[in-house]
């Protein structure tokens, strides 16, 4: 049983890259992904602003390697493309008979075909037992194609619990490391854009219809994105004496429940104090050790309100430096938690502290200003990164320096 | 006004499922909200899609909303004053 | 340490257990609808909330409200002590479907809030006061051994005290809905795959 669990493996997919190192460079640059809607088909076009990955799903297919789309739908196909990044970098090879968990969060899942498919199925004249064929389409689906695809089959899972899925995704494969369960694990999650997901969140009433503005007085919500990003996790110590890369360490993580609106988190933030307070328990560091914190931040009044409670309550008057990554690459949903695990290695890694774009003018409520420029030579050793999703569900992960 | 009352309260609970209440539970003045039939953000979200689907009434902000739907009638006058119910 | 499986609530056919004694059986042709909102008239304290629940959560609140009646779980273990476990095989698929006939007309915000499974977990941790970890996993079929493990674990790690351990699945008519309480040193069987498997499959 291994006690600490070391990131070897880093893949992503998002509007501002194709893979990390793009990914990267625009993070530096401070260069945006958010623009005008140019690949989903959507009567919002041209009104709302969104973060899509630029590249129709046949670019994807070629950026993949595969000749023929053989029912892959955007969301697998993104995934597929950021979890072999991912594990190509941990130094994985197909079939190199060690145990591996494939755990892959997603909220759309196969809807983007299902909605292609739909018209058949409200179509009368058209018979035959559709409820099968959709279920083919389900959630778990983009999980298994991605295993398929690196040859994983020892444990399979899909995680959904909203916008935090894939922070969860990384937790539970902390879990199976250090029960034995396997050795290995390729964690994070994916979401594709689809007219599912755009005209929801438009009847919610929470889409900026300009850039998303995370922790500014006037922000007005959240911008949408799309992506994928994928960690590989191995036993720090089996990576360590095998003399691998190891960005960081997952020193600590918690999820706990809001149990206050289906939607709405609290507006003092009690889940989100809960679950930061319970995963630095878990890592043992002191809260002065927390050297920056990458925020959900989603730009909603709700979430940032709560949020900022949340970090005031838990951090008293000194509360870290702090962004959130929004302003880059949207709220990609179910892919949030694992794009953001990416930065937060990254941010170790690199030594640097990525700003939050487009923030101006600092909230009434509280005087939380947030990282607004690039700080290189950051001195950051540990990282906590929060995910809240719909039904109240709050993830914190801790990311460590080793 | 009041033929506009009687119609509304069939289409909010309608609208939102409030099975079990009937129009005569409902008193023009209660307020929706908190106290009251205790509706939450959520259904202010479908009283907006149900101004929109039966009286073409689009609201766009909806802090805007929190106004009128303090009450029954508050939304019946809301109606009167900018739609063609 | 031990864990014990104090309570499980099976519905099934039209079927509800308790324990193994029947609560509701009603005749098999009965719509889901209608045989939910009879188990809900019948067990549920009054909750206008509901009858705005999609199917799913109505299942998954219905199956709750059997397993934990007269129990006070979060009073007495702590309300951050109690985890939610589940799982299914269609995810929120059946909401799904009906989010997308309201968008060819007016899109509902509400019934998009229920494309996300894990809402269900939400409801029931509202009404029950549960702050504990809550998951989601979607799995071709019931996996025991990953509940059960999963579960161990929450409780040796000691980020539970208590777990409740769901199976709630829904498609059009097809449902099944299995809920375990689950709690360290407890009355009642030991939390095995064997002893899960055995009260899933029912008798």
């Amino acid at each position: 049983m291994s006690e600490r669990i070391a990131i070897t493996g880093l893949g992503i997919i998002s509007a501002i890259g194709d893979n990390v190192h793009q990914n990267l460079a625009s993070l530096r640059a401070k260069r945006s992904g958010i623009g005008q809607i140019k690949y989903l088909e959507t009567i919002h076009k041209g009104i709302l602003p969104i973060a899509e990955v630029k590249h129709s799903d046949d670019e994807l297919l070629i950026l993949l390697g595969v000749s023929e789309n053989t029912g892959y739908t955007r969301t697998a196909l993104l995934g597929m493309i950021a979890a072999k990044e991912a594990f190509a970098d941990s130094g994985a090879k197909k079939g190199d008979g060690i145990r591996t968990a494939m755990i892959s969060a997603t909220t759309v899942g196969g809807m983007g075909s299902t909605e292609k498919f739909y018209l058949d199925y409200i179509n009368p004249e058209k018979t035959g037992d559709f409820v099968k064929y959709i279920d083919s389409h389900d959630c778990g689906d983009s999980a298994e194609k991605i295993a398929d695809n690196l040859g994983i089959k020892d444990f399979i899972t899909s995680i959904n619990t909203a916008c935090s899925s894939s922070a969860n995704a990384l937790m539970l494969g902390a879990r199976l490391i250090k029960h034995g369960i396997v050795d290995r694990v390729v964690a994070g999650g994916v979401d594709g854009l689809t007219k599912f997901t755009i005209n929801g969140f438009n009847t919610l009433m929470i889409l900026d219809k300009e850039y998303c503005k995370p922790f500014d007085k006037n922000r007005t919500g959240l911008t949408l994105g799309e992506g994928s990003g994928f960690v590989v996790l191995e036993s720090l110590e089996v990576a360590q004496k095998a003399g691998k890369k190891i960005y960081c360490e997952l020193s600590g993580y918690a999820n706990t429940c809001d149990a206050y609106h289906q939607t709405a988190s609290s507006p003092e933030g009690t889940g989100a104090f809960l679950s930061m307070s319970s995963a630095l328990a878990l890592s043992g560091l002191e809260i002065e050790d927390i050297d920056y914190v990458n925020v959900h931040g989603t730009a909603t009044q709700i979430n940032d309100l709560s949020e900022g409670n949340a970090m005031i309550k838990f951090f008293g008057n000194k509360v870290p430096k702090f962004s959130s990554t929004k302003g880059y690459t949207g709220h990609t949903l179910a892919a949030a938690g694992g794009i953001e695990a990416v930065f937060s290695a990254l941010t170790i890694y690199n030594n640097t502290i990525f700003p939050n774009l487009n923030f101006k003018d600092k909230m009434d409520e509280f005087d939380l200003i947030p990282v607004t420029d690039l700080i290189e030579n950051a001195g950051v050793k540990n990282v906590l990164s929060n995910s809240f999703g719909f039904g109240g569900n709050n993830t914190s992960l801790i990311f460590s320096k080793v | 006004m009041d033929a506009l009352i009687a119609k509304l309260k069939t289409q909010i609970i309608e609208q939102l499922n409030l099975e079990g209440v009937s129009p005569e539970d409902i008193s023009p003045d209660d307020s929706l909200f908190g106290e009251g039939l205790g509706l939450d953000s959520i259904d202010a979200l479908e009283l907006i899609v149900l101004l929109e689907k039966n009286y073409g009434l689009k609201i766009e902000n909806p802090a805007e909303g929190k106004k009128i739907f303090y009450t029954i009638r508050s939304i019946a006058e809301y109606i009167t004053a900018n739609g063609k119910a | 340490m031990s864990i014990q499986i104090t309570s499980a609530c099976l519905i099934r056919n039209n079927h509800i257990q308790l324990n193994g004694e029947t609560m509701i059986e009603k005749e098999k042709h009965l719509p889901f609808n209608e045989f939910i909102k009879g188990a809900y008239e019948l067990n549920a304290s009054p909750n206008l909330k509901f009858f705005k629940m999609d199917n799913l959560c109505k299942l998954a609140f219905i199956t709750s409200e059997f397993l934990l009646k007269n129990k006070k779980i979060s009073e007495q273990y702590g309300a951050e002590n109690v985890s939610l476990l589940f799982a299914n095989t269609s995810s929120s698929l059946d909401t799904d479907i009906n989010y997308y006939n309201t968008v060819k007309d007016f899109a509902s915000p509400s019934l998009f809030v229920y494309t996300l499974p894990n809402i269900m977990l939400g409801e029931i941790s509202i009404r029950n006061k549960f702050k504990g970890e809550n998951a989601f996993f979607v799995f071709e079929q019931f996996q025991a051994d990953f509940l059960c493990n999963y579960a161990t674990q929450l409780i040796k790690e000691k980020k539970a005290k208590v777990v409740i351990i769901g199976w709630v699945e829904l498609l059009k008519e097809n449902y099944e809905s299995f809920l375990c309480l689950t709690e360290e040193n407890g009355n009642g069987a030991e939390l095995t795959n064997e002893n899960l498997n055995e009260l899933y499959n029912g008798k």
